[in-house]
């Protein structure tokens, strides 16, 4: 085996008590934030910055940065917003973060508040995961009860509240300037940028949205320092991260890993794809990002290598589907899905979703002409770029890279008057059966 | 439904802590309606006005919030409300064949309750457990690696009384409006129970630690 795991953010998971006070003490949690606290908030920034964190929601943006882009002195108060709202289609990390480990992502929340000077932060978890909103308020509760939240905290005169907000059910509450639409308890539709939410965010004050992992990364990197973060991973993808697996693989999971690790790599610890079967297809960050093949599995998992090869990094969501999946019916799902969560606000992305739709579903049930493949790129070329936010551009991905590499497939579809697939085959209870 | 004085008499405490939890008001909204829902079972126009006398805001403001959120409900759910997710790989997982089979086994639409009031289904979009699929929801708690038999005996169970446990959860399943007073920001003291975590969550750790690969002991 040519790869090692790195399990840093999960190191504890597998004790019993992981997600409590006494848990993460135990195994050496809360010894960065009074390290912090005796930095001045500066040099935590710096730290930050030299560690090379960037931003684990999708995006990449150095975390540092974004924390030294909150101005200082202005007088107004600032923010901290937890984005927990996980729910690109593939992504699966900060839940299961969050229900085994949510001291971590707290310790990390007061680190960053003391840093860029908050004092008071939110976690905006999505609403659909009731177990998760429970360990988060108990874990605020606890933390508040033992001096690390509140007033005063640790002595240092550094004050901080921390509030759980639940969400209700929408993707686009993901994109940060949405988020914070859906917080201030509006519909969740994203914000012109700029002004940028370091300048004018919640309320319009000062605020600063990450990602849990990103923040869940911090006092690692305050216990440890940023030459030791910036050791894992590669020269601009500095550190480790939890990639995600899912889908037609032998033990899908959390495997956290450098950065810059090869999918053939993770796929010779995860026992590889089912057992008889090959690699069709597979996202690297998510249904956002362009499908990779088997011919992508070498290409190094940091955010320059997948872009050269034409994707992105994303969220490190690494869905598998085996060759028994039609590869239409998955486009087609996307689709679907980003239809469902277009938000409305602009005519690109809402109205060009519905049609995206129309003629995937007719191209899945074998109706339409070869013509249609070229109408199809043609609409998802007038979405892209022309959307008000991401969420628009998100659709064009997977059709167009599934068109791509198995246009063919497409026009089997044509011939054959519907999908040539067995759905049966590429379930779940198939594989248990087989 | 209309929402009685006695009723408002008990929100009225919840209401005022949600309020206070926030420098601006009307970012209480989101749990507000959580909070009016966990006492009717779904968001009714009386649930609106409430919201809105709360927060000094229109009901028109109140009801274009509402709309825009599924979990939301304008009409009464099953006590025990079911979410299979449907998304491309939960789909193609087996989330299709699952949420088919239980409309016919229950025979009901969408968001629509069994004649007993015990149950209703829906299909979700990703509900990030794409490494346990495919995945179900019962009131919010995640129900992993289902097949069509399994997520039967989960809605007979919910029906019939018997117990039934979520994989990753709290093992005391929690009714409709209970969870939607948790997702008000008022917890049920369950935090502490259940799994920390399931297989899948666990499996780099695992084979991390069989091959001996954690590169610092103290890892925090």
């Amino acid at each position: 085996m040519t790869t090692f795991l790195t399990p840093e953010l999960s190191a504890h998971w597998d004790e019993p008590d992981s997600f409590t006070l006494a848990g993460y003490r135990r195994t050496g949690g809360y010894q960065a934030l009074p390290k912090a606290l005796a930095m001045s908030p500066d040099q935590v920034i710096q730290l930050l910055k030299d560690s090379g964190l960037r931003g684990r929601g999708g995006a990449g943006f150095p975390t540092g940065n974004k924390w030294a882009f909150i101005p200082q002195g202005d007088g107004k108060p600032h923010y901290l917003v937890v984005n927990a709202d996980e729910s690109e289609p593939g992504a699966c990390k900060d839940m299961p973060t969050l229900l085994a480990d949510p001291q971590e992502l707290i310790e990390g929340i007061v680190i960053a508040c003391y840093a860029f000077r908050a004092d008071r932060a939110f976690i905006y978890v999505r609403g659909e995961v009731l177990h998760v909103a429970r360990r988060l308020m108990h874990a605020v509760a606890e933390a508040r009860a033992a001096g690390y939240v509140g007033t005063n905290i640790l002595g240092s005169g550094f004050d901080l509240e921390v509030v759980v907000h639940s969400g209700a059910g929408a993707y686009i509450c993901g994109e940060e300037t949405a988020l914070l639409d859906s917080l201030e308890g509006f519909r969740g539709q994203p914000r012109l940028k700029p002004p940028f939410p370091a300048i004018a965010g919640l309320y319009a004050c000062p605020t600063v949205v990450n990602n849990v992992e990103s923040i869940a990364s911090v006092p690692y990197i305050v216990k440890h320092g940023a030459a030791d973060f910036a050791s894992f991973g590669t020269e601009r993808s500095k550190g480790f991260g939890l990639f995600s697996l899912s889908g037609h693989v032998t033990t899908p999971g959390q495997y956290e890993a450098p950065l810059g690790t090869t999918l053939r790599e993770l796929l010779e610890v995860a026992g590889g794809i089912r057992a008889g079967h090959r690699l069709k297809f597979w996202t690297p960050g998510g249904s956002s990002t362009p499908l990779f093949t088997e011919e992508h599995v070498d290409v190094p998992l940091d955010y320059e290598s997948v872009a050269a090869a034409g994707s992105m990094l994303g969220t490190r969501s690494i869905q598998l589907f085996d060759e028994t999946t039609c590869v239409v019916r998955v486009a087609l799902r996307w689709a679907e899905f980003y239809q469902h969560e277009s938000c409305g606000k602009c005519t690109p992305c809402r109205e060009g979703s519905y049609w995206v739709v129309q003629l995937m579903r007719d191209l899945e049930n074998g109706k339409g002409s070869e013509s249609d493949l070229a109408k199809l790129l043609d609409i998802c070329e007038n979405i892209t770029g022309r959307a008000f936010c991401a969420l628009g551009d998100s659709i064009q991905p997977s059709i167009a890279s599934s068109i791509k590499f198995f246009r063919d497939e497409y026009l089997e579809h044509l011939r054959h008057g519907g999908c040539p697939f067995d759905p049966a085959a590429s379930t779940l209870f198939a594989l248990e059966s087989a | 439904m209309a929402l009685s004085d006695e009723a408002r008499a008990r929100l009225a405490p919840a209401a005022a802590e949600i309020i206070g939890r926030y420098p601006k008001s009307r970012s209480a909204l989101l749990p507000l309606l959580h909070l009016v829902q966990s006492e009717e079972g779904y968001v009714s126009q009386d649930g609106i006005a409430y919201c809105a006398e709360q927060l000094g805001l229109t009901e028109a403001d109140v009801t274009g919030v509402v709309s825009f959120y599924t979990m939301y409900k304008r009409k009464p759910v099953g006590e025990y409300h079911v979410g299979v997710c449907t998304t491309a790989l939960c789909a193609v997982m087996g989330g299709d064949v699952i949420l088919a089979d239980l409309k016919e086994h229950l025979g009901v639409e969408v968001d629509e309750p069994t004649p007993d009031g015990k149950v209703s289904v829906e299909h979700v979009e990703c509900n990030a457990a794409c490494d346990y699929a495919p995945v179900m929801m019962v009131n919010w708690e995640f129900f992993d690696n289902m097949t069509p038999q399994s997520a039967r005996d989960v809605v007979d169970g919910l029906r019939s009384g018997a117990e039934v446990k979520p994989t990753r959860g709290a093992p005391q399943l929690c009714t409709w409006k209970q969870a939607s007073k948790i997702l008000a920001g008022f917890p049920d003291g369950q935090a502490a129970e259940g799994i920390t975590a399931g297989g899948p969550t666990l499996a780099g750790l695992r084979i991390a630690k069989e091959q001996g690969w954690r590169p610092d002991g103290d890892s925090k």
